[in-house]
């Protein structure tokens, strides 16, 4: 249904491909919270993935003994706002899940402060997600997420949960904060799946 | 906590300007005749998208500085956008939207930064109520342009007569910047209890009791609710303003899960 908006010319007209329907290239680094920045001291720090079985737990010198890698990746937030090359260091959500057995094909993350977002199992392994502690080459700002922070690039950022503690798997694909206040259940950016 | 909001559900809308007005020096009131608006809580906000004739479109998230149920066909939504230097959609708004263009909107949009009047009887406990049922005084704080979800609080506040405290701290960079003085000067007159304290960061009125200066936590603790009080508490501006206030809103003493932020970036 859209027509033009009369006055309106835009101002670029070579669209980067890299960039999803309905989103415009920044070059800073805007912030996405519903609340306070929580405080988590990294001596006290946990990552957990809990199932119907029981715990796998890191504490944050275990979790940095593990296999990092490098992961270059445009990202894409709701808020209409795109990054593109962006460079993260972290491990792979199949390092994580290597020795974890689950019947179950849906994950909740939770953070630190209390946020969650949902996510499908298949979704976040085979080379697609990661638990991310640097951003360009530095640990992770708080107010990006620090000390650790899911990387699920290729959904809309809402999706990477900052401030990550635990991911716990669940029958059924059970809605997060975002989703139970307006943010769609999936969230592809190709598909602008941006609200319900 | 309030419980979550029951919010009208969000869809594409073709929209009108009905009038475009200087608020400030940098911004602009945009009122729109939106068809087929379901209406819109406190505190929502929507996507504008603009399309150019070759086919661009760029779209951006406004919140919205008013709120209530859909009066038929044509709602009145009320925008106020403020020109981003280098910016693409709101210099256009600001400077270039005029009466009888037409552009579409998407919303309403959030279901958290949101405040809905208590119902009728809703102050009166229930006898065997818990803490949970006591009507929460809710303190508003904003930065510069963050002030219109709360704008749209403040007259919902008023328009239902709503018992419950509120109070608004807004700070600014001078008289000349301030949204909706005059719809403020009249929700600190009306019965329903609100109360505005203002902070000028570059320049104050003559005669103001204090030099302008960025807010400090001292001051904060002095415009705010106290923890005491257990205030609901919103925060609305810029990433540096929201990031410095929710911090020190936690070393006052406020728990965390009663702040609720929004922060608008520099797109």
């Amino acid at each position: 249904m859209s027509f033009v908006t009369r006055g309106f010319g835009g101002r670029s007209r070579d669209r980067d491909e890299r960039l999803p329907p309905g989103q415009t290239l920044v070059h800073d680094f805007p912030v996405l919270s519903a609340g306070p920045t929580p405080e988590v001291d990294t001596a006290e720090w946990a990552f957990s993935i809990i199932t119907e079985a029981g715990t796998h737990k890191w504490t944050w010198d275990e979790f940095n003994a593990l296999p990092a890698e490098d992961i270059a990746t445009d990202i894409h937030c709701v808020t209409h706002w795109s990054k593109l090359g962006t460079s993260w260091r972290g491990v792979s959500l199949d390092t994580l899940f290597e020795n974890v057995e689950s019947q179950f094909d849906y994950v909740m993350a939770h953070s630190y402060g209390g946020y969650t977002t949902n996510v499908p199992l298949d979704e976040l392994l085979n080379g697609q997600s990661w638990v991310a502690t640097e951003f360009d080459g530095e640990p992770l700002d708080p107010e990006h997420g620090g000390p650790a922070r899911l990387l699920v690039p290729h959904l809309y950022f809402w999706k990477s949960a900052k401030w990550v503690r635990s991911l716990v798997m669940m029958p059924r694909d059970d809605p997060g904060f975002w989703e139970q206040n307006g943010y769609h259940i999936h969230g592809d950016p190709w598909q602008e799946e941006r609200y319900w | 906590m309030i419980g979550r909001l029951t919010v009208p559900r969000s869809g594409w809308h073709p929209a009108t300007v009905a009038a475009n007005t200087p608020e400030t020096g940098s911004a602009a009131r945009l009122e729109l005749d939106v068809e087929g608006w379901p209406g819109n809580a406190a505190g929502q906000h929507l996507d504008v998208r603009l399309t150019a004739p070759d086919g661009y479109t760029a779209t951006r998230s406004y919140s919205i500085a008013s709120s209530g149920p859909a009066t038929g066909d044509v709602t009145r939504v009320v925008l106020a956008v403020d020109r981003v230097p280098d910016g693409e959609v709101s210099p256009f708004l600001v400077d270039v939207a005029m009466a009888g263009d037409r552009l579409e909107v998407h919303g309403p949009l959030g279901a958290f930064f949101v405040w809905q009047p208590q119902p009728a009887g809703a102050a009166e406990p229930a006898a065997d109520a818990g803490v949970d049922a006591t009507v929460r005084p809710v303190q508003l704080i904003a930065g510069g342009s963050g002030v219109v979800p709360f704008v749209a609080m403040a007259q919902a506040h008023a328009d239902a007569d709503d018992a419950t405290p509120f109070r608004l701290l807004y700070s600014v960079r001078t008289p000349a910047d301030v949204f909706f003085a005059a719809e403020f000067e009249r929700l600190v007159a009306a019965s329903a209890p609100f109360r505005l304290d203002l902070v000028y960061t570059r320049e104050a009125p003559a005669g103001w009791p204090t030099p302008p200066a960025r807010i400090t936590r001292e001051a904060l603790a002095e415009a705010v609710l106290p923890a005491s009080d257990v205030p609901l508490i919103y925060v609305c501006g810029s990433t540096g303003f929201v990031e410095r206030v929710a911090a020190w809103l936690i070393e006052l003493g406020h728990d965390a899960r009663s702040i609720r932020t929004e922060r608008f970036g520099g797109t």
